[in-house]
């Protein structure tokens, strides 16, 4: 069974004079993480909302298609039922966020579950525990930075122990290394609790080395899945759709204009450093040596 | 466009010795000095937290030093309402929502000017000219808060740029932009800089800092650690780090390439490739 499951998904909302999702198809397995990218407007946060099951139950619009989440029909169980499986972390936490302290709004999910007070207090300490938290269990939420107001709104998601998180553009207001800490956070989750992960951004930058495939959306198509090498290798995909494409495969592409190679095959900073020291050294006739 | 700051002409902003504690004890900010010139496109940057806003809020009397003077056009802030430094430092909040109030997106940039005394006239020239530089003229009659976060971002610099103000400082104006959005909003920056306005680009957007500012101010808790030009900036990548900073990933694969003569003074893709290639052409 999958993680997630869509087939042939549309969804209109009311005045709009097209789909925002327009037959879309995606399945995610237990344990994968996906990165979807795509321009605003593209579909990506109603795909989001589609996974917990805010579309159709609490924002009105048209729905054709299936989705399934762990086998369980989206359109058929509530968005408490769904929130056990999938938790949702938005694009702006401070717009998930209500609570007086840090502790109250991680509880405030399970408490909703009426599950009895021992199991929510280890529930709190795991989730604040897991995103770096623990020991700002009083502060209100207003006075934490913008890095431990998303960690929070993740700790908060997590409280309800889902086996899918779902990431709605979660970088948007973190430093960089804040966002490599956030995407190390997921990865460790990941790891350690086969956590299956559809993160949503709209620059591929930081995101891609993380991911197990990239799918990439246009107009509220899934236009291309494919492993991250194989769909980095293509930057004029990415563009075609709004998407920039991170640094190091331009410049594999602007060197290989320049002087007609390499082909490079890395999407990692340390590998792609390795094979261009690799071929400059072979010019160079020298034996590198790799720190 | 290049800074030229004359005798006669100090810096349009200041700031000398400044510290900046909030109401709840928290210590923004600690002894700051640093001077902003007539047309500098600036970035300050630095991690969550290290302070940023609360320079530009200080700089436009939204804030009050607590201790230290912050000078406009060479009289010391403290002397003038927040009005009349809105006249030359204008402010784009991080959060637009802070800043959004009116029924319309038209009555919201037409707010600032008319606010300023600007006549009917000219107040609907200076706001119409800001709703096309941001590219959101057809979103005038629709209510701010009903717009997507990238064009609550746009109404919110249009909003400022109608005032007209000498510097503009524009807190994270990226955020919830995506790229092609991004790059439209960057193009008008840097076409109001190459008509003299002050520019400061508050922004974790490394790429954003390296392809547009010409100088950048680094800060980490609270004090300005790294002021310089921009090329030299990202390449000093363990201050940068510090504040939660990392170069983009161009910059960052030019210094490990520094070994076989790969400048790590590059700032773009080009500049790379061109660097890169030249290696290679020299060793066939």
């Amino acid at each position: 069974m999958n993680a997630l499951r869509m087939r042939d998904v549309s969804v209109r909302y009311p005045d709009a004079d097209r789909d925002s999702l327009d037959s879309v198809s995606l399945d995610i397995a237990r344990g994968e993480w996906v990165l979807l990218l795509g321009a605003n407007g593209a579909g990506k946060s109603t795909l989001c909302m589609l996974t917990n099951g805010l579309i159709p139950h609490v924002v009105k619009c048209s729905l054709k298609g299936q989705v399934e989440v762990f086998g369980k029909d989206v359109a058929r169980h509530s968005v408490a039922t769904l929130s056990t499986k999938v938790g949702i972390v938005f694009q702006e936490p401070e717009n998930q966020l209500f609570c007086m302290s840090a502790e109250e709004e991680v509880a405030f999910g399970p408490e909703n579950l009426a599950i009895d007070r021992e199991e929510i207090a280890a529930r709190v300490e795991w989730a604040l525990e897991t995103v770096g938290l623990l020991g700002c269990n009083d502060r209100p939420p207003s006075s934490l930075s913008g890095g431990q107001k998303q960690r929070l709104a993740i700790a908060a998601a997590l409280s309800m122990r889902p086996e899918m998180l779902v990431l709605d553009e979660p970088t948007y207001a973190l430093d960089p290394i804040g966002r490599i800490e956030l995407y190390s956070l997921l990865a460790d989750l990941k790891k350690k609790h086969n956590m299956t992960v559809l993160v949503v951004e709209r620059d591929a930058e930081e995101a891609a080395a993380f991911a197990d495939r990239i799918a990439l959306m246009s107009e509220g198509r899934i236009v291309r899945t494919g492993r991250p090498k194989e769909v980095l290798a293509d930057p004029n995909a990415l563009r075609f759709i709004g998407v920039p494409p991170p640094q190091l495969c331009e410049f594999s592409e602007a060197l290989y204009t320049r002087v007609g190679g390499p082909k490079i095959d890395s999407i990692t900073l340390e590998a792609v450093a390795r094979e261009i020291s690799t071929v400059l050294s072979a010019k160079k006739g020298v034996e590198v040596i790799h720190p | 466009m290049i800074p030229c700051p004359t005798a006669d002409e100090g810096p349009i902003a200041a700031m000398r010795n400044v510290d900046f504690s909030y109401d709840d004890g928290t210590e923004a900010l600690h002894s700051v000095t640093l001077d902003v010139w007539r047309g500098e496109h600036i970035a300050l940057v630095g991690g969550n937290g290290s302070g940023k806003t609360t320079i530009a809020k200080l700089l436009n009397g939204l804030l009050r030093p607590s201790r230290g003077h912050v000078l406009v056009k060479g009289n010391d802030a403290a002397k003038e309402s927040v009005a009349a430094l809105s006249r030359t430092v204008g402010y784009a909040f991080q959060n637009p929502d802070h800043q959004l109030f009116c029924s319309t997106v038209a009555e919201e940039v037409l707010f600032g000017p008319k606010n300023l005394g600007f006549a009917d006239a000219k107040a609907v020239e200076k706001a119409d000219r800001a709703l096309s530089l941001m590219s959101i003229g057809h979103l005038k009659d629709k209510a701010p808060l009903s717009l997507s976060l990238g064009d609550r971002r746009r109404v919110s610099v249009a909003s400022v740029i109608a005032m007209d103000p000498e510097v503009l400082v524009l807190d994270e104006p990226s955020t919830g932009l995506d790229a092609g959005e991004a790059a439209e909003l960057m193009r008008a920056l840097d076409g109001l800089n190459q008509e003299g306005k002050t520019i400061i680009l508050i922004t974790h957007e490394m790429r954003l800092v390296a392809e547009h500012s010409e100088r950048v101010l680094v800060m980490a808790h609270g004090h300005v650690v790294l002021d310089c030009r921009t090329r030299v900036a990202f390449s000093e990548p363990e201050a940068l780090h510090e504040s939660g900073l990392i170069p983009p990933a161009a910059i960052q694969l030019a210094h490990r390439l520094s070994d076989f003569g790969v400048s790590p003074e590059v700032l773009t893709v080009d500049e790379l490739a061109e660097e890169v290639a030249k290696v290679w052409g020299a060793r066939i």
